[in-house]
């Protein structure tokens, strides 16, 4: 609790004890006194509410929570309701004081979550060691990070090795093992050895500065559901209050003017009192705070839950449109296979040496980053002479050319071939397949596989329970490869052979299939596919950790690489939703029913009381159960 | 300029909403944002009058919600 909520619970207890002893003198006492009796406990209570009402409308604050509390308790006890007075008084500071412990409690643990910023990094000063702040370390000096540390910035290991706990940033429990020549991720915890690390970036630019800042900042992307408590709260509370003042106005108007018998049913017996107290009943509920506090209290928490589980969501409106998602579209590489390729099979054409086809591709390939191109270069096993290759063209999804030894070089798939006009053949293994010609003739092809992750198969079938309708699956590869993944996946449908363009035609035509409420996710690897993620309702990039482009482009990102947390980020934002819903619900009907109860003369303070505070403290605990997103 | 400040003593959500439109109403602010959770505010706004549009910021936070604080 803060200075300010304990004193205020000071003032609470005095209160309620003075109120209990004026109950208890009470009959002793005649009208006048009567009401100073009550006027003690109500001035230590309530001052500070008057004097703010007094002060607001002073500013030109009309409608403001304290102006209407205090008409409402005043107005109370000028009809000599001054018990209610005091205990609407009291009630409504019992319950902001919950209020603001509850939201301060959901603050504090979100904050927790977001606990990866690095207070200092170690850096060697004459051989000994001295922290400064991350942010003046510079790139391409050394950082040394001891055991039970963490990575202040992200860089590449120079000496040591260790286990790495990443979980603050994947949500991975499992330690992931680096040795010297690793790239290393800030907010990463070092558990077991001293690591020298050369930073490879400024603090600003590393990855617990960028997701700090895409968390902090995610609700600015306001969800629809936000946007109407927005727009409701405008209107509720001068609406509520207009609709008080008729209802005491009306009735006596009527009563003053009307003789007693021509009086319509509903005011015969009432008195313009009664009228009053309806009223005051009316503003006493006329806060909207409940719903203004809960709703984008219950997005922040599913985002704050959502990063704990290594899922960035960049905004409550992405969060919210997740839960309405229809269609998920798939990138092939390195987001349902693991994109680490392999070289499976070298078939030269007769008179060509399968070192010699090796050589030529891993030439040719050789500026591509590519994970094919690091598969050939991987097969080729030796350090590649630059100096060998020359005017490297790269052609978007055909391959390279390029000048090796002073002989052209063409490497890449069936199209490329027909571009060249060589006399090429499919293999029959699976896989992708690299042709190479030099100088016009067709030397042969070599194979490369790639496997698909464990946990895409369940990934598929878990967002299949999720209500997914169709999954689709991209890929610049052959048919024959795409077929084959996607059977095994059990995929609804694919697209082969596309090139980069390609893709975004292939989601643009999803998309006009989609129905008007469903969306569509795209979920590439965030190399190459910015376009196609920009394009899609939701674009999801997996293996965030470090890629720029997947942060920048992307609504979603994925920490680590598993496909499998599409359906996760899908349940969170269900939970979420369906929070917010409830507290919606719940806040407007009680709010509703103690209003129409009030019109009637049904209702009393107490239950006001219940539908401000109440409702409001209620929906902010419910709010906070969006954290608690483990399980899902 | 885009710039970010904390707000202490932001109790009210409802008011955070009137803050964030006051704030944008003023001449030369080009977007604001009241964060009622994180409590910040930020601000985007002409470089050139920066601290003048600051300093009719807080005396508009202050008609609104006179509790609540800018650190500048």
């Amino acid at each position: 609790m803060t200075k300010k909520q304990k004193k205020m619970l000071w003032r609470i207890i005095a209160a309620a004890a003075l109120f209990v002893a004026a109950k208890l003198l009470e009959p002793q006492f005649t009208d006048v006194a009567r009401t100073l009796v009550y006027l003690i406990p109500y001035a230590v209570i309530g001052w500070d509410v008057l004097w703010r009402a007094v002060r607001n409308i002073a500013h030109g604050q009309v409608f403001d929570e304290n102006f209407l509390m205090a008409l409402a308790t005043v107005g109370a006890f000028a009809t000599g309701e001054c018990p209610e007075a005091v205990v609407v008084m009291l009630f409504y500071q019992v319950g902001e004081l919950f209020q603001s412990y509850a939201v301060g409690k959901s603050r504090r643990s979100i904050a927790a979550l977001m606990d990866i910023r690095p207070d200092y990094a170690n850096i060697e000063v004459d051989g000994k060691l001295e922290e400064v702040d991350p942010e003046d370390v510079p790139v391409g000096g050394t950082i040394i990070v001891k055991a039970g540390e963490r990575i202040p910035i992200d860089g590449q290991i120079i000496e040591g090795s260790s286990a790495l706990d990443t979980a603050a940033l994947t949500g991975e429990s499992v330690p992931r093992d680096v040795a010297a020549g690793d790239a290393v991720i800030s907010g990463c915890v070092n558990l077991t050895g001293l690591l020298r690390v050369r930073p490879t970036r400024a603090f600003g630019e590393s990855t617990v500065a960028k997701i700090l800042d895409l968390v902090e900042n995610a609700s600015e992307k306001k969800a629809k559901a936000e946007n109407f408590i927005t727009r409701f709260a405008r209107w509720y509370t001068p609406a509520v209050v207009i609709a008080a003042v008729a209802l005491t106005a009306i009735p006596a108007l009527l009563l003053a003017l009307l003789p007693a018998a021509s009086l319509p049913g509903f005011l015969a017996g009432t008195a313009w009192t009664d009228w009053l107290h309806r009223a005051l009943i009316f503003l006493v509920i006329s806060c909207p705070c409940a719903l203004v506090i809960s709703v984008p209290l219950s997005f922040f928490g599913g985002i704050g839950g959502a990063s704990k589980r290594g899922i960035l969501v960049k905004g409550a409106s992405y969060l919210e449109a997740l839960a309405e998602t229809e269609t998920v579209v798939f990138d092939k590489t390195g987001t349902l296979t693991r994109g680490t390729f392999r070289v499976t099979a070298v078939h030269p054409t007769e008179g060509v040496s399968a070192d010699d086809l090796v050589e030529y591709a891993a030439l040719a390939e050789n500026y591509s980053g590519h994970p094919i191109s690091l598969s050939l270069r991987e097969a080729y096993g030796k350090a590649v002479d630059t100096s060998r290759v020359t005017n490297v063209a790269e052609i978007a999804g055909h391959g390279v050319r390029a000048k090796v030894d002073g002989k052209t070089v063409c490497a890449g798939n069936g199209k490329l071939m027909d571009r060249e006009g060589a006399p090429w053949h499919p293999c029959e293994l699976p896989g992708t397949t690299v042709h190479i010609t030099v100088d016009g003739f067709y030397a042969g092809h070599i194979v490369i596989s790639d496997e698909i992750k464990e946990d895409a198969a369940e990934a598929i079938r878990a967002l299949k329970a999720a209500g997914v309708r169709r999954t689709v699956m991209l890929t610049g590869d052959s048919s024959a490869v795409a077929a084959d993944v996607a059977a095994q996946l059990k995929l609804d449908d694919y697209r082969a052979e596309l090139l980069p363009g390609d893709k975004v035609d292939a989601v643009e035509r999803l998309l006009s299939e989609t129905s008007p409420s469903g969306r569509l996710a795209f979920v590439g690897d965030g190399i190459n596919d910015a376009p196609v993620l920009t394009r899609a309702d939701i674009g999801i990039a997996m293996g965030g950790l470090g890629s720029d482009a997947a942060i920048e482009a992307a609504d979603i990102v994925l920490m680590d690489d598993k496909p499998s947390k599409i359906a996760t980020a899908m349940r969170i934002s269900r939970k979420t939703l369906r929070i917010v819903k409830q507290n919606i619900v719940f806040a407007l009907g009680v709010k509703a029913l103690v209003l129409l109860l009030g019109a009637f003369g049904m209702a009393n303070m107490w239950e006001a009381v219940f539908a401000d505070v109440g409702v409001a403290f209620i929906a902010i605990l419910n709010a906070t159960r969006a954290l608690h997103v483990e399980k899902l | 300029m885009k710039k970010r400040f904390g707000l202490t003593d932001l109790d009210c959500a409802h008011c955070a909403a009137k803050m964030e439109d006051a704030i944008k109403q003023i001449d030369g602010v080009q977007n604001a944002q009241v964060n009622f959770l994180a409590q910040k505010l930020t601000v985007e706004a002409d470089d050139a009058r920066f601290d003048g549009i600051m300093k009719e910021i807080v005396k508009v936070c202050k008609k609104i919600e006179p509790d609540c604080t800018i650190e500048l």
